[in-house]
């Protein structure tokens, strides 16, 4: 196992470095110059554009600039933004918990409810219920969430006026960051539960939209899952000595059928990202995603460098890190990869 | 994994999903050839009424079947226009990523060493940087347009391409005819693309299938953004992002084109479905 780890290790390493090249080459292709931008209506007096060059580093040949961006990028300085002045790093973390809370509400919100249909389903296979179940996940599976995330906000914000249409929390309160968390940081605020309220119901159509492929997903992996640990010897065994379907349900089949859930929802890390980008832009939502797209617009260069960086370190990590259970899980597949 | 056309049609008869997303799919196809002829009135003619409501609405025009939007553009007509970007953006990132994903795929397999671990380092970094943000920072260096986003999906596809061929080339490469066309001298490239490849088509189709669909989300995705295909094209993402000001007041406006967005898409994925479970022996057996 421990050779296993160390192969898998040595492996990141050129992907790692790859990316890094790939999103700093990646930046500096796309057009426009944010000197200019920066410098905006005030006009391009020549040595002042030469002076702002200077101080932001960019007059420097590309392998020094890239250079700096690695040594930096190691020591955890991802540089500042061209914007706001303030260093990406902060400014990164000061959005992730954001996301994260969206990205956590979402997962819980396709969890509790994928792995009841796909165990239903699988329980059911080939009934009505199954078609029906089945069928509405690969609708959810296809969801475009741009469209879903503007209908959720027709039904439950514009027509019944339940929820906010944006933002994540009521303007009314003031919250005090602690954790980044809102729902956690609201009830040390001054008004406490009601503005615990206003956050719980601030997240829920973000949450809904963001979770609704993770859902389909669980539910169609629980259900196969299901069905090919339904399938074999031992459940049989214990339906023969007459034990109860609901301990075979839950304490036999679903736990073995967890690890192949797992792995699937782990891999999925990517496409929450994806996910995010879309909810956050409609939902006005300030995570990462909607400040990464704003500073695409804006050519924010290390904004757009350190972001893809940390994102696409934080991907291949959990990839490798479920990997790394699966293999666990599953000896047999610690020879297969190389 | 040998699968006559055939076969392969009797099994996706039995299943009634896969046969509803075909039908759907040729439905969808037939408007987007014949949609121009259609279509009541062209994708960017103007009228006076404004912000119609469709046949089932209060603020009715006979005219306009479905509505018009907030420039009194029709529609029902708009939306058969799309159909024809969309099928478009279907066809032209299918082959483009099918194209490079499968070439990469077939070196990478074949030759393995080096090659394999070039490419393979390649795809990983690919792979590691979710789609969206991927196609939006290609899409920020060629510029916005249909072609380019076209280029910037096709490009986020190549992954799932080249492991699928890679993997199928693999198995198939330690087989006895690859060996005894080796031993008769028979020339590498006829090798791969005449023996090998054949034999590696039925994840191959059922990839085709998936990447349409994931395609044509993707660039409605991009369209949405801004960075997509660009106004006045009649593209159902764009009318969507459009339409996102009128909410209130003409709720259909936003929801018909994510509708035919999610339906085309939806349709894909049930003949998708289908195909895996009449192409994969593995599932056959089970049932």
């Amino acid at each position: 196992m421990l050779t296993y780890i160390f192969k898998r290790i040595l492996n990141l390493i050129p992907t790692l470095f790859g990316v890094t090249v790939v999103a700093f080459i990646l930046i500096r292709l796309v057009p426009g110059d944010p000197v200019m931008l920066l410098l905006g209506e005030r006009g391009a007096d020549p040595a002042v554009y030469a002076e702002m060059k200077q101080n932001l580093g960019l007059d420097q040949p590309l392998l020094i600039q890239y250079k700096k961006f690695i040594t930096n990028a190691l020591q955890g300085d991802l540089g500042t933004s061209l914007i706001s002045k303030r260093k990406v790093s902060e400014e990164f973390i000061g959005r992730f918990g954001a996301t994260l809370e969206l990205g956590m509400a979402a997962l819980l919100f396709a969890v509790l409810l994928g792995i009841p249909i796909g165990v239903i389903a699988a329980l059911k296979r080939n009934s009505l219920i199954d078609y029906f179940l089945m069928g509405t996940s690969l609708v959810g599976y296809s969801m475009p969430i741009f469209w879903w995330g503007i209908i959720l906000i027709l039904i439950f914000s514009v027509t019944l006026g339940l929820t906010p249409v944006s933002g994540r929390i009521s303007v009314m309160f003031e919250v005090d960051r602690i954790t980044g968390f809102m729902l956690i940081d609201s009830l040390f605020s001054e008004d406490g539960i009601d503005a615990f309220h206003s956050a719980a119901k601030s997240i829920i159509l973000p949450a809904v939209a963001m979770g609704t492929i993770p859902l389909a997903v669980t539910a169609r992996m629980t259900r196969s899952s299901m069905l090919e640990v339904l399938g074999q010897d031992y459940i049989r065994t214990a339906k023969a000595k007459g034990t109860p379907v609901l301990k075979i349900v839950f304490i036999h089949a679903l736990r073995n059928a967890l690890i192949p859930i797992i792995t699937v929802l782990g891999l999925m890390f990517g496409s929450i990202i994806t996910g995010a980008i879309l909810t956050e832009t409609i939902f006005s939502w300030p995570g990462i995603g909607k400040w990464i797209v704003a500073s695409i617009n804006a050519r924010d260069y290390p904004v757009i460098q350190g972001g893809i960086l940390v994102i696409a370190t934080m991907v291949i990590t959990i990839n490798f890190i479920v990997d790394l259970v699966y293999a666990w899980a599953n000896p047999r597949m610690r020879g297969g990869l190389k | 994994m040998t699968n006559n056309i055939a076969e392969i049609f009797n099994d996706l008869k039995k299943n009634k999903g896969a046969l509803i997303g075909l039908i759907i799919i040729i439905f969808f196809v037939f408007l987007a050839f014949f949609g121009p002829m259609l279509s009541p009135f062209s994708e960017s003619e103007l009228s006076q009424h404004l912000l119609q409501d469709p046949f089932w609405g209060s603020k009715y025009n006979a005219n306009h079947l479905l509505g018009t939007d907030d420039v009194g553009r029709d529609t029902l007509s708009r939306l058969l226009y799309g159909s024809r970007v969309s099928l478009f953006i279907g066809v032209f990132v299918t082959i483009l990523s099918g194209f490079i994903g499968t070439l990469l795929g077939l070196l990478a397999g074949y030759f393995g060493g080096t090659v394999d671990k070039i490419i393979m380092r390649m795809i990983d970094i690919l792979m590691a940087l979710p789609s969206i943000l991927l196609a939006i920072v290609v899409v920020s260096i060629l510029g916005p347009g249909l072609v380019n986003a076209i280029i910037a999906v096709a490009i986020v596809s190549i992954p799932s391409f080249t492991r699928i061929v890679r993997a199928g080339v693999i198995d198939e490469k330690q087989k006895q005819y690859v060996q005894a066309a080796k031993t008769f001298g028979t020339p590498t490239t006829q090798i791969i693309f005449k023996e090998i490849l054949p034999n590696c088509t039925a994840p191959l189709i059922i990839q085709t299938t998936l990447c349409f669909s994931d395609g044509i989300l993707n660039a409605a995705a991009l369209s949405f953004l801004g960075l997509g295909a660009q106004p006045p094209t009649a593209e159902w993402g764009i009318m969507l992002s459009d339409a996102r000001s009128f909410i209130e007041s003409s709720p259909w406006l936003v929801t018909l084109p994510g509708l035919c967005i999610l339906i085309v898409v939806l349709s894909f994925n049930l003949l998708g479905d289908g195909l895996r479970d009449a192409l994969d022996p593995r599932l056959k057996k089970g049932k």
